[in-house]
């Protein structure tokens, strides 16, 4: 039995199954007519690496789940997913010089990548002066609508403004004053800036404000501001970095300032994988805002994170991040399908509009290149995972922010050659 | 008074952060003039070793001592930084000793080596390969002095590093079986738990201080008096001060260089590993963590001036309550109608990064009229 399907196949495709096996793409092999070759760029090394490789082990298991379902169908063919992985190393201009290898010498049709802010910035000008493409999967700070990239993370508007705005008005701190800490660099000062514009729109107060340097993890002085502003508590809205915020949060429970004392922290930069880094015992009572939360009580949510748990072992989780990057692959495949080939710009037209259901519910690619999303409030339990709070409907993305003063009023539209990157609502 | 109080606390707090994590850098750049780059990669193995004793106190024979676990190991991190500091001497920056410039290239190549190594290496490994190196290196030194002196001793030494090779093979794989947690190589940062004892805070005088702060208070104290005390009280200690100041007129009067090379490397290696215990208190441990300390470690020893264990407390209680006060902008509450440019100055540089560049603007202004530090060494090696 298991030699007659080995010869089936070997006569039916012997060259395809040599290639095949060297992305471990399933048993199917035999049934595709061509092959295309994606890219995906993510850091595989230096500090970035722990994050990213989280994405890279997601794109490889939709490119698989694609293929086992019969792989991209252009044109009455089926044509199966092969994938080149590049390494970014955690630095801006290798992932710049990465993203012109994949397009100029292996003639990929769209690149899967990125994670920092500054890592799209330094590939930003690669895509736009090559009309290639980009896909991005990180929630970031927006203020930016490249007609060569496509952002399936959140905007502010799609995170940090409904989270805000529970903080404010519905949690145990509800009217509350705000203090916001986060690294130093481009989304924690974009973000606060969005955020102080619009505690002022609520009523609100904004007390302080405070910015550690990337790599330093001492709080201390920090903690001092904290306690002189906040005296009997409030809201804090935390966008820390990675590694810093495990000093953060050891340092604030330390100092008392705990949930139980009346002080909530609103997280931006924390997920699952996060919070089993930094321990749910530091974090349990504050909360967090994403699109998609693990413990979202859904078939096809629950099936996300099984299938991720069954591909790359039972210890591993999916986090928001994860989604948005499993959600792109699987949108390009769509938008293909639609254009009937993989031509750019017959893809970035077929793209818009296109509607998928995702682990956190339907999303749509809209206009301006970003997707329309659902919220979620979640708090943060003992057992490492957010109990929903809040749900919103779907939020659709804004580009530009309408609530930060050097973008509000405009809009992005790709579809509308009169509109483009920035225009006047 | 409060204000006061709070404020000395959190200044002394920073302070002593940067005075454990410099003191071992201290003793290697300041006494024997050796720049060591992979200090904070010292300090990294220490608080990797506080990560993995964490763990196997966890193990159903330790558990009922768990709480003890932060005692031992800052002793077991000294340990471990100190034979890695001392195997590191013996194999390059003894060769590279009077050429500092290669020195520094070689201890920076050090540094990215032991990075990598527990990026890609299991714990469980490395911990039988450090548990090798001290049997190794301190076995042959246990024999009686008869064994000693016999022409067949280095058959006792091969034999003896064999031993220690079966030893650490038998016990990482007997650590690799019975936590999981570090049986497989990984990049991503863990996490050293203080025990509940050391969580929350106690009040002193009507004002709340945070334990952990206290502990490393404490840590950094009975380091700098441990060291002081050896360095003039004990025989060794006169001899590494003898070498300090004049190295071959101590050679000719009998004293080992050799010996008080190894030895005070290996003790400045091993505080950088307790060290390591104290900011794994604070922070997350990853490859990186003491990459982050080992500018400020510099930034003391300079300021303190070089060779000097007093000016080395002192510039570090020094920047520590400097970085408080302009870091949390405490000069407004202190003088809290002051005029509004002055106010508005005080404000801008409130925050963690521009306190940071105030600091360091201070300290190169103050470096201009006293390049030597606060306390410049005299005598002979001044000369040199």
């Amino acid at each position: 039995m298991r030699i007659s399907r080995r010869i089936l196949a070997g006569l039916a495709t012997a060259s395809l199954a040599v290639t095949a096996t060297s992305c471990g793409g399933g048993g199917t092999s035999g049934s595709f007519d061509d092959t295309v070759t994606v890219g995906i760029l993510h850091s595989l090394s230096g500090t970035m690496a722990i994050s990213e490789s989280t994405l890279v082990d997601t794109e490889k298991m939709a490119i698989e789940e694609i293929n086992a379902a019969g792989g991209v169908k252009v044109g009455g063919k089926s044509y199966k997913i092969e994938y080149i992985v590049e390494d970014g190393a955690s630095d801006w201009p290798t992932f710049a010089e990465k993203s012109k290898k994949l397009i100029d010498q292996d003639g990929v049709p769209v690149v899967f990548g990125g994670w920092t802010s500054a890592s799209r910035k330094a590939m930003l000008p690669v895509y736009e002066s090559k009309d290639a493409f980009l896909y991005y999967p990180i929630q970031y700070e927006a203020q930016e609508c490249s007609n060569n990239i496509f952002y399936t993370g959140a905007t502010p508007n799609q995170q940090s403004e409904p989270a805000t705005d529970f903080m404010y008005k519905r949690s145990p701190a509800a009217g509350g004053d705000f203090f916001l800490v986060g690294s130093d660099y481009v989304f924690p000062r974009t973000s606060n800036t969005i955020t102080k514009a619009q505690v002022k729109q609520l009523g609100g107060t904004v007390v302080g404000e405070d910015y550690l340097p990337l790599g330093n993890t001492e709080v201390a002085p920090i903690i001092s501001k904290i306690k002189k502003a906040l005296p009997e508590g409030g809201i804090i809205i935390n966008t820390l970095n990675g590694d810093q915020n495990v000093a953060f949060f050891k340092q604030i429970q330390d100092a008392g300032i705990t949930p139980s004392s009346g002080y909530y922290v609103m997280n931006y930069s924390i997920a699952e994988e996060e919070i089993s880094t930094i321990g749910p015992e530091f974090l349990e009572g504050h909360y967090g805002a994403w699109n998609y939360m693990m413990s979202i009580d859904t078939p096809a949510s629950k099936k996300f994170a099984e299938n991720f748990k069954k591909r790359w072992g039972a210890d591993r989780v999916v986090a928001d991040p994860q989604e948005s990057a499993y959600n792109m692959v699987y949108l390009w495949k769509q938008a293909v399908e639609d254009a009937g080939t993989f031509d750019d710009n017959a893809v970035r037209e077929a793209l818009v509009g296109q509607k998928f259901d995702a682990p956190q519910g339907p999303v749509e690619v809209m206009p301006n290149h970003h997707l329309s999303q659902t919220v979620r409030i979640g708090q943060i339990n003992a057992e490492g995972g957010f109990t929903i709070l809040e749900e919103t409907g779907v939020v659709l993305p804004q580009a530009w922010n309408q609530k930060h003063p050097s973008s509000k009023g405009f809009a992005c539209d790709w579809t509308d050659p009169s509109k483009g990157e920035k225009y006047k609502l | 008074m409060e204000l006061l109080l709070d404020s000395l606390f959190n200044g002394v707090a920073i302070g002593s952060v940067l005075l454990v994590a410099a003191l071992g850098l201290a003793i290697v750049f300041g006494l024997m003039g050796v720049i060591n780059l992979a200090h904070g990669e010292l300090m990294m193995l220490g608080a990797y070793t506080t990560y993995v004793t964490q763990l196997i106190f966890k193990l159903p024979i330790l558990k009922p001592f768990y709480n003890s676990y932060i005692i031992v190991s800052i002793f077991l991190a000294f340990i471990v930084s100190g034979v890695v500091g001392i195997l590191l001497e013996k194999t390059i920056i003894r060769k590279l000793y009077g050429s500092p410039l290669e020195t520094l290239l070689a201890t920076w190549g050090v540094s990215l080596i032991l990075q990598q190594f527990v990026r890609s290496v299991p714990l469980a490994y490395g911990t039988g390969l450090v548990i090798s190196l001290i049997i190794g290196l301190f076995l042959p030194t246990t024999f009686p002095s008869k064994i000693k002196e016999s022409i067949n001793f280095k058959y006792f030494k091969f034999s003896s590093w064999i031993f220690a090779a079966l030893t650490g093979v038998i016990t990482s794989s007997v650590i690799s079986s019975s936590i999981s947690k570090i049986s497989r190589a990984s990049a991503r940062n863990v996490d050293v738990t203080a025990p509940l004892w050391m969580r929350g805070q106690v009040e002193i005088i009507g004002t709340a201080f945070p334990k952990t702060r206290l502990m490393i208070i404490v840590i950094t104290l009975i380091s700098v008096i441990a060291i002081t005390l050896f360095l003039n009280q004990s025989a060794w200690g006169m001899r590494i001060r003898a070498v300090t100041q004049n190295r071959q007129m101590s050679d000719c009067l009998g004293i080992s260089t050799e010996k008080v090379d190894i030895i005070t490397f290996g003790i400045g290696s091993g505080l950088a590993g307790v060290a390591g215990v104290a900011v794994s208190l604070l922070g997350s441990v990853g490859p990186n963590v003491g990459g982050n300390y080992i500018v400020g470690c510099f930034m003391v020893v300079v300021l303190g001036g070089v060779g000097n264990l007093l000016g080395t407390v002192l510039a570090s209680f020094g920047i520590g309550i400097m970085t408080d006060l302009i870091g949390a902008g405490r000069l407004l509450s202190i003088w809290p109608d002051m005029p509004l440019p002055l106010s508005n100055t005080i404000n801008f540089f409130a925050t963690t990064s521009m306190a940071r560049v105030m600091i360091f603007a201070l300290i190169v202004i103050f470096l201009q009229f006293k390049p030597t530090g606060l306390f410049p060494q005299k005598g002979r090696m001044v000369e040199n």
